[in-house]
């Protein structure tokens, strides 16, 4: 396989593999582990083959441009460094997967856990292999969200759940910083190429941007990798299954943090500053988590704590900013990820086949688990640093790294004294975990009895450990040659000199070790009757708890802030948000008069008086309407009425019969609408006699009110006018009228745009006229009338008690009788309507008419048939299906439109010719005619749906209201027949 | 006749902002529509006021812009006549809902504490 499809495979199979480990049964424990491990071994395979390449310091690259333009490439690139993490996440994940096979219970969905832990691995090779900055932070993101999913896997558990989001909030959160911090990277050296980057360290180092990018990108780093102070997510997600732990905890997750540290120190190292909030922090996750670490009752939580003070330890090394420093982090990385995983693994095992992780509860499991027991006494001993196992020699070069001088401050002087310190801590710890759990008299009361678990739930621990003591022994035969690869790759010519050795002679470290582990040994026992004693968590820290200050924090950001700020800026009350709005406008609209200068031109025609008396008849309108709105619905709608016939008026006089046309029916329908819904609306009374204080306060509401609507009526005004009497600039108009026949195939040009240019903004439109429509279907069904409209009204209730006085005459008779006459015209008039409608529909495409209009009048004779009829008479006889007629008009439009891609053309091109009929000459036939039907279609089945659904509830209402009074068996509610 | 027009627009949207300012739900929707009908002839004014000229070729061919009314903004206030009438009825409906859930017809659904 080239080099280049190597990298792309290795870092897309595990994301194949998770998809396909979706798919499978949830049951299926075996095929997952296979496809797992299958995955995952590939992908290791892959990796090792790429060694030959990289061990001389090369590197393989593989770029595929995506936005040049924006520094945006897909680059993927494997060096020494970036190798031995893919071998990490590769090989501990093969061993997490086999490992999960016999941890998982049958009865846990396994396709959910391989399938995120894949994505994870996937994500986390994506990390390490990423050549491109912003590609890094995008992977970083995905480890953040798998991980959460992992740790919540157990979603039915509380503790997993906040586990899950504490992991995700602090991580994210990180994320986001470092995606800034990358940002201002890439500003300052014009590129996100990693290689780039890594070579301008000078130019970063030197920016006035520097302490900012350095401060984003370490809040990215040491939030994830769990450093002080954003330790406390660590072990809350200890809540994960052991496997999700021991992968998360060893090789990947926490150690993203500490290898974008070192990715990027060539760039961002060797500054004071780096120095200090480096090293600082650290050095106290070092110390604070060996600490409490000590005191912890749980195996996981002494395990997690353990975690923290390592990496804390790492953490340190890179900050000390040393070429050696650098090489023992690297290191021990590598180290800590095999006993970590190790550990965890035999404390899964020790929770599985005893049923508990509290160290209080077990002791003596040396007699049951034998093998188990010396396995994880290694792998604590690699841990504690004890001679002949890996964790010594990073120890040891760590140890002597701290007794160099780096900045010589009184701290520096100090660290080697301190770390010893916190070493003995270290050492204490891992002893806990050897003899409370293995030795001492056999436990009582576990949930089961403890035995050895099965074999292959074993094996990955012994092939770690069996690393642990090979790396040991003989480092420079096994871990050498990666090591020096991915120590040359992040250092490159300034590579120190550095020895493998076990044994250096009498040195001060060696001393330091020795002081370290006598005094763990010493510290051990000292502590021993505290430990025994059973209290959870360590003396004097107790009351810092990371996780309560964590929520406090959220709990203020996320809710008492916010309520805060809501108070006091925002408003849950409609008026004072529309005066906001109209003043906004108003201000905007005045803005650039204010800078420009207000001017007119001049009138171009002459006053008509008849245009004038029209108007005067339209402000009188609209300012009664105004008025009468409150009290006098009806009146307010009548005069509304009259305001858009004026406004219909004008359409006619300035040239625009197409609007005058369709305002005129719209108008009409809009009227029968808002009159059946009148019906449902209580009467409002004037209030007589309100209070002083209230009465005024209205006043003042109402002059402010009345103020803001003059200047917002004198301003349209003003700018109305100033608009109109400008000259002409230069319009699109042009095109349409000088293309619509000679393009379009008609002669009305409106209608051309409507359907033909601007075809696809229609189409929009009566999509959204059938949602309207549908939405007003939806709430109606569920509609419940204010308890005061429920009776008959008055006028029908004094009608039905005349009827019912008469016994010769029906219920319903008086309106009957009264509406005879008028009923049988609109029913002839129902046919004619129907006419004109196709009449208009025809003609629109060349005169004044089209689809709306046609749709709008057709409905117009649907409406007229229910003042006719009533809402009985009318539904009984409702055959048309307005959703059925909406649903084709919807498809006829979108079908017309699509067609012209059957001619290679793109969507709703359209094509005319003339058809000559005998008897009436050439017809135009256009394909826009077809859309124009959907059109027609869609406005008469929208309009329909809307009507019967508001009249229906007439019907509805009054059968509903007797069952308040009694028990009757309630008949099943009638449906709207509309479907 | 510009200064008519201009005046009837500020009439007409002057009545409607004051309405929509309003406690009522009633009151908001004739509001919206005085509104609606303000803002559709101001459209159309943009396009400029002709008399006499609408916007339908006289002959088969390439059409003079010069002879006819601007049939644009003709086109877009189209447009706004249909949503603003389905709106209306949205609103219409949205009115008749809250007036039944809530007791009140005030468009916060509840009325001010007084």
């Amino acid at each position: 396989m080239p080099q280049e499809m190597l990298l792309i495979a290795i870092v897309m199979l595990p994301f194949v593999g998770s998809c396909l480990a979706a798919l499978l049964q949830s049951n299926a424990r075996n095929a997952e582990t296979w496809l797992a491990g299958a995955t995952a071994l590939t992908c290791l395979v892959l990796v090792s083959t790429a060694f030959p390449a990289i061990a001389a310091g090369g590197i393989i690259r593989n770029k595929i441009e995506w936005l040049p333009e924006f520094g945006l490439d897909f680059t993927l690139r494997v060096d020494g460094f970036a190798w031995m993490f893919a071998v990490l996440i590769t090989g501990i994940g093969f061993l997490v997967v086999l490992y999960a096979r016999y941890y998982m219970s049958p009865t846990d969905p396994v396709p959910r856990f391989f399938s995120f832990l894949l994505a994870f691995m996937g994500a986390m090779l994506g990390i390490v292999l990423s050549g491109n900055l912003i590609q890094l932070v995008f992977f970083w993101e995905l480890t953040s969200l798998f991980s959460f999913l992992l740790i919540g896997y157990w979603h039915q558990n509380a503790p997993a759940r906040d586990g899950a989001r504490m992991a995700l909030t602090v991580t994210s959160a990180g994320g986001l910083c470092l995606f800034a911090g990358v940002l201002l990277v890439g500003h300052i050296v014009g590129t996100y190429d990693l290689d780039r980057v890594l070579a301008s360290g000078h130019l970063i180092r030197s920016h006035h941007l520097y302490i900012p990018t350095l401060l984003l990108v370490l809040l990215g780093a040491l939030t994830k990798s769990a450093q002080f102070p954003f330790h406390f997510w660590l072990p809350h997600a200890m809540a994960a299954p052991t496997p999700v732990s021991a992968y998360l905890h060893s090789a990947t997750m926490v150690k993203a943090g500490v290898f974008l540290l070192i990715r990027l120190w060539p760039a961002l190292g060797g500054t004071d500053e780096w120095l200090w909030l480096v090293g600082s922090a650290g050095l106290i996750t070092f110390i604070l988590g060996a600490y409490i670490a000590i005191f912890q009752q749980d195996l996981k939580g002494l395990l997690a704590y353990s975690t923290i003070s390592h990496l804390g330890l790492i953490t340190l090394l890179i900050g000390l900013d040393a070429p050696l420093g650098i090489v023992a982090a690297i290191f021990h990385i590598l180290n800590h990820a095999t006993f970590k995983a190790s550990l965890f693994m035999a404390a899964g095992i020790i929770d599985h086949e005893s049923g508990t992780r509290d160290i209080r509860r077990l002791s003596g499991l040396w007699r049951f688990m034998p093998v188990t027991a010396t396995l994880a006494m290694v792998a604590a001993a690699a841990m504690a640093g004890v001679p002949l196992l890996n964790g010594f020699l990073s120890k040891e070069m760590f140890f002597a790294e701290t007794i160099e001088t780096h900045n010589g401050s009184l701290l520096d002087d100090a660290l080697p004294y301190i770390v010893t310190l916190a070493s003995t801590c270290t050492v204490a710890y891992s002893l806990r975990f050897i003899r409370d759990v293995f030795f001492g008299p056999p436990p009582t009361g576990l949930p089961r009895t403890p035995h050895e678990p099965p074999r292959w739930m074993r094996f990955p621990v012994e092939l770690l450990v069996l690393a642990c003591l090979v790396v040991g022994i003989i480092p420079s035969m096994t871990v050498g040659p990666a090591l020096d690869a991915a120590v040359r790759a992040v250092l490159g010519g300034d590579t120190p000199e550095y020895s493998l050795a076990i044994w250096h002679g009498f040195t001060p470290e060696l001393l330091m070790s020795i002081l370290a582990m006598s005094g763990g040994v010493a510290l051990y026992f000292a502590l021993h009757g505290y430990l025994l004693s059973g209290v959870e968590g360590p003396p004097l820290l107790r009351r810092l708890n990371g996780q309560r200050i964590f929520e406090r924090i959220l709990v203020f950001l996320s809710w008492r802030l916010a309520r805060r700020l809501e108070n006091l800026l925002g408003t849950r009350r409609l008026q004072p948000q529309l005066r906001l709005l109209v003043g906004m406008a108003l201000l905007a609209g005045a803005a650039p008069f204010y800078a420009g200068g207000f001017s007119t031109g001049r009138p171009v025609s002459d006053i008509d008086p008849g245009f004038a008396l029209v108007w005067a008849v339209g402000a009188a309108c609209a300012i009664g309407a105004a008025h009468l709105a409150k009290f006098h619905r009806l009146a307010a709608l009548v005069l509304l009425g009259g305001a858009g016939l004026v406004a219909c008026i004008s359409f006619v006089w300035l040239s625009a019969p197409d609007l005058a046309l369709t305002q005129l029916v719209v108008e009409t329908v809009t009227t029968v609408l808002l009159l059946l819904g009148l019906r449902w609306l209580p009467k409002r009374i004037p209030e007589a006699g309100a209070m002083g204080w209230w009465t005024q306060m209205l006043q003042w509401h109402r002059a402010r009110d009345l103020t803001l609507a003059l200047c917002a009526g004198a301003a349209v005004a003003a700018l109305a006018y100033a608009a109109m009497t400008e000259p002409v600039p230069d319009r699109i108009s042009r095109f349409f009228v000088e293309n619509a026949y000679t393009q379009g195939g008609g002669t009305n040009i409106v209608n051309v745009i409507l359907v033909d240019f601007r075809g696809f903004d229609t189409l929009g439109e009566i999509t959204v006229l059938g949602v309207v429509a549908l939405t007003v279907y939806a709430l109606l069904r569920r509609f419940r009338p204010a308890a005061e409209s429920v009776p008959l009204p008055e006028q029908q209730r004094i009608q039905n008690a005349y009827d019912d006085e008469h016994p010769e005459r029906a219920t319903g008779d008086t309106i009957a009788d009264a509406m005879t006459i008028p009923a049988l015209i609109m029913r002839l008039m129902f046919p004619v309507i129907g006419v004109v409608a196709l009449f208009f529909f025809l003609r629109g495409h060349d005169l004044p008419g089209g689809g709306f209009v046609a749709g709008l009048t057709m409905a117009v004779a649907f409406i007229l048939q229910y003042m006719a009829g009533g809402t009985h008479w009318f539904e009984a006889r409702l055959r048309i299906l307005p959703l059925r007629w909406m649903g084709f008009g919807l498809l006829v439009a979108a079908g017309t439109g699509a067609a012209a891609w059957l001619f290679g053309r793109p969507f709703l091109t359209s094509y005319f010719a003339y058809a000559n009929v005998p008897l009436i000459g050439p017809v135009p036939l256009a394909s826009v005619l077809l859309f124009d039907l959907g059109v027609f279609s869609l406005v008469v089945g929208a309009t329909v749906l809307m009507l019967i659904a508001i009249a229906h509830q007439s019907v509805r209402s009054h059968r509903a209201a007797p069952q308040t009074r009694g028990p009757r068996p309630q008949p099943a509610p009638r449906r709207m027949e509309v479907e | 006749m510009e200064i008519i027009l201009a005046l009837g627009i500020g009439t007409l949207a002057g009545s409607g902002v004051w309405l929509i300012l309003r406690p009522r739900t009633f009151q908001v929707i004739i509001g919206l529509s005085l509104l609606s009908y303000a803002i559709n002839l101001f459209i159309l004014a943009m396009g400029r006021l002709r008399i006499g000229a609408p916007p339908v070729l006289a002959t088969r061919g390439v059409g003079d812009p010069l002879l006819y009314a601007d049939p644009l903004p003709q086109a877009l206030v189209l447009t706004a006549i249909v949503i603003s009438f389905a709106t209306t009825a949205l609103f219409l409906v949205v009115l008749l809902a809250s007036r039944g859930l809530t007791g009140t017809d005030h468009v916060d659904g509840r009325e001010r504490d007084s």
